[in-house]
C-alpha cells in the first residue's frame, strides 16, 4: 500500500513537473506569461455534417488534436497510437471521443474527413469548420498552425502535435506529446476518465 | 569495373543484405513504407542509403508512378512541439556515410496518392542520385501505426 502511495506521488510529481514545463513552453512560444486556460467554447461541423457544440460535451471528458488529412506521419500515427489506448481501457472508454479538428479545412471537407477517419473508428469525430471558425479554436487551444507552399500550388501544413485532455467541465487537464510512451498515455488517459 | 561491381554484390549479398539494392557505390537498406487510411492523400516512404564510396553522393528525386502522381525529398521537424515538413533540394550522402531517412526525420513524401498504401504490398519506385543515377527501389509497406516512436509498430530492423 505505501509502495502504491509512493508510486502515486511520484507520478504526481511527474506529472506537476511536465505541467511546469509545457507551461514554460508556452511562456517561452508567447513572450508572455503562461495563460492557464487551455480550451474553450467551439462549435464545428463533424465528418457527418452534425455540429458539435462544446456545450454539449459538458459532463464529459475528451481528447481533442489539431491535425489534417495531407499528413504524411503524425496524424495517423498519433489517431493509431490513440486507437490503441482506447482498445488497453477497454469499456471504461466505451464512450470517450478523440476529436479531430482540421487545421486545412480548405481540403478537409466533412467528406474527406469521414473517408479518413473510418480508418480509425469508433473513437474519433473529425470537425472541421470555416477558416474563421478553425483560426478561432485554435487560438483557443493555443495550437500553431501554419500553411506552407510547397511546389506546383500545393501546400502543406504547419502544426502544434498535442493531444489535449479536456475534463467534464471542459477545462484542460493534461496533455499527451507525440510519441510520449504508451505507458504514461495510458496513465494520463486513466486519471482522465476516473477524476473526469 | 564491372568484375568489381559484381564482386560487391555478390559481397553485399553474402553479408546478407537481402531486401536491398545498390547501383555503384550507393545501396539501399530496409525501404518501408506505411499503409494509409482510407483516402489519405499522401504516404512516406523511408530507406537507409550508404554510399561505400570515396565521394560524396545526392539524392535528387524520387519516383514512385504507380501509386504517387508527384515524389518529394522532405524532412521533418518537430520544434517546440510543432511538427514542420519542409521539401530539401538534394539529400548528401558522405562518402562512406550513411543517411537514414525514417520517421521524425527525412522522407520519401508520396503525394497525389492514386490507390491507398496497404500493408503487405509494396511501394515500386526510383531513387535519383547525383552520381549513382536511378536506383531501383521497393518500399515494403507496414502496419499504419508503423514507426511510431510510441507504439510498438516498427521493431526489430
Ligand atoms: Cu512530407
Amino acid at each position: 500500500m505505501r509502495t502504491l502511495t509512493r508510486l502515486a506521488l511520484i507520478l504526481w510529481s511527474a506529472a506537476a513537473l511536465a505541467a511546469v514545463a509545457f507551461a514554460g513552453l508556452f511562456w517561452f512560444t508567447s513572450g508572455g506569461p503562461p495563460t492557464p486556460a487551455i480550451g474553450g467554447p467551439f462549435r464545428l461541423k463533424s465528418q457527418t455534417g452534425e455540429m458539435i457544440d462544446s456545450a454539449a460535451l459538458k459532463g464529459r471528458p475528451y481528447a481533442i488534436f489539431f491535425g489534417f488529412t495531407h499528413c504524411p506521419e503524425v496524424c495517423p500515427t498519433t489517431m493509431v497510437d490513440m486507437a490503441a489506448l482506447m482498445a488497453k481501457l477497454g469499456p471504461a472508454a466505451k464512450d470517450f471521443k478523440i476529436y479531430f479538428v482540421s487545421v486545412d479545412p480548405e481540403r478537409d471537407t466533412p467528406e474527406v474527413l469521414r473517408n479518413y477517419l473510418s480508418s480509425f473508428e469508433p473513437h474519433v469525430v473529425g470537425l472541421t469548420g470555416t477558416p474563421d471558425e478553425i483560426a478561432k479554436v485554435a487560438k483557443e487551444f493555443r495550437v500553431y498552425y501554419r500553411k506552407t507552399p510547397l511546389d506546383g500550388g500545393d501546400y502543406t501544413m504547419d502544426h502544434s502535435a498535442f493531444v489535449y485532455l479536456m475534463g467534464k467541465d471542459g477545462g484542460f487537464r493534461n496533455v499527451i506529446g507525440y510519441q510520449e510512451k504508451p505507458d504514461r498515455a495510458l496513465e494520463k488517459l486513466k486519471s482522465l476518465l476516473e477524476k473526469g | 569495373m564491372k568484375t568489381v561491381l559484381k564482386t560487391a554484390c555478390a559481397a553485399l549479398l553474402l553479408a546478407g543484405a537481402i531486401g536491398s539494392a545498390h547501383a555503384g557505390d550507393i545501396s539501399l537498406e530496409h525501404p518501408w513504407s506505411r499503409a494509409t487510411p482510407a483516402g489519405a492523400p499522401v504516404g512516406a516512404g523511408y530507406v537507409t542509403l550508404k554510399n561505400a564510396g570515396a565521394a560524396p553522393d545526392k539524392l535528387i528525386s524520387a519516383t514512385a508512378p504507380d501509386v504517387a502522381g508527384k515524389v518529394e525529398v522532405h524532412q521533418m521537424t518537430m520544434d517546440g512541439g510543432v511538427m514542420k515538413m519542409r521539401p530539401i533540394n538534394g539529400l548528401e550522402i558522405p562518402a562512406g556515410k550513411s543517411v537514414e531517412l525514417k520517421p521524425g526525420g527525412y522522407h520519401i513524401m508520396f503525394m497525389q496518392l492514386k490507390k491507398p498504401l496497404v500493408a503487405g504490398e509494396t511501394v515500386k519506385g526510383t531513387l535519383s542520385f547525383e552520381k549513382a543515377g536511378a536506383v531501383p527501389v521497393e518500399f515494403k509497406i507496414e502496419a499504419i501505426g508503423a514507426g511510431a516512436g510510441g507504439m510498438p509498430g516498427h521493431k526489430g530492423h
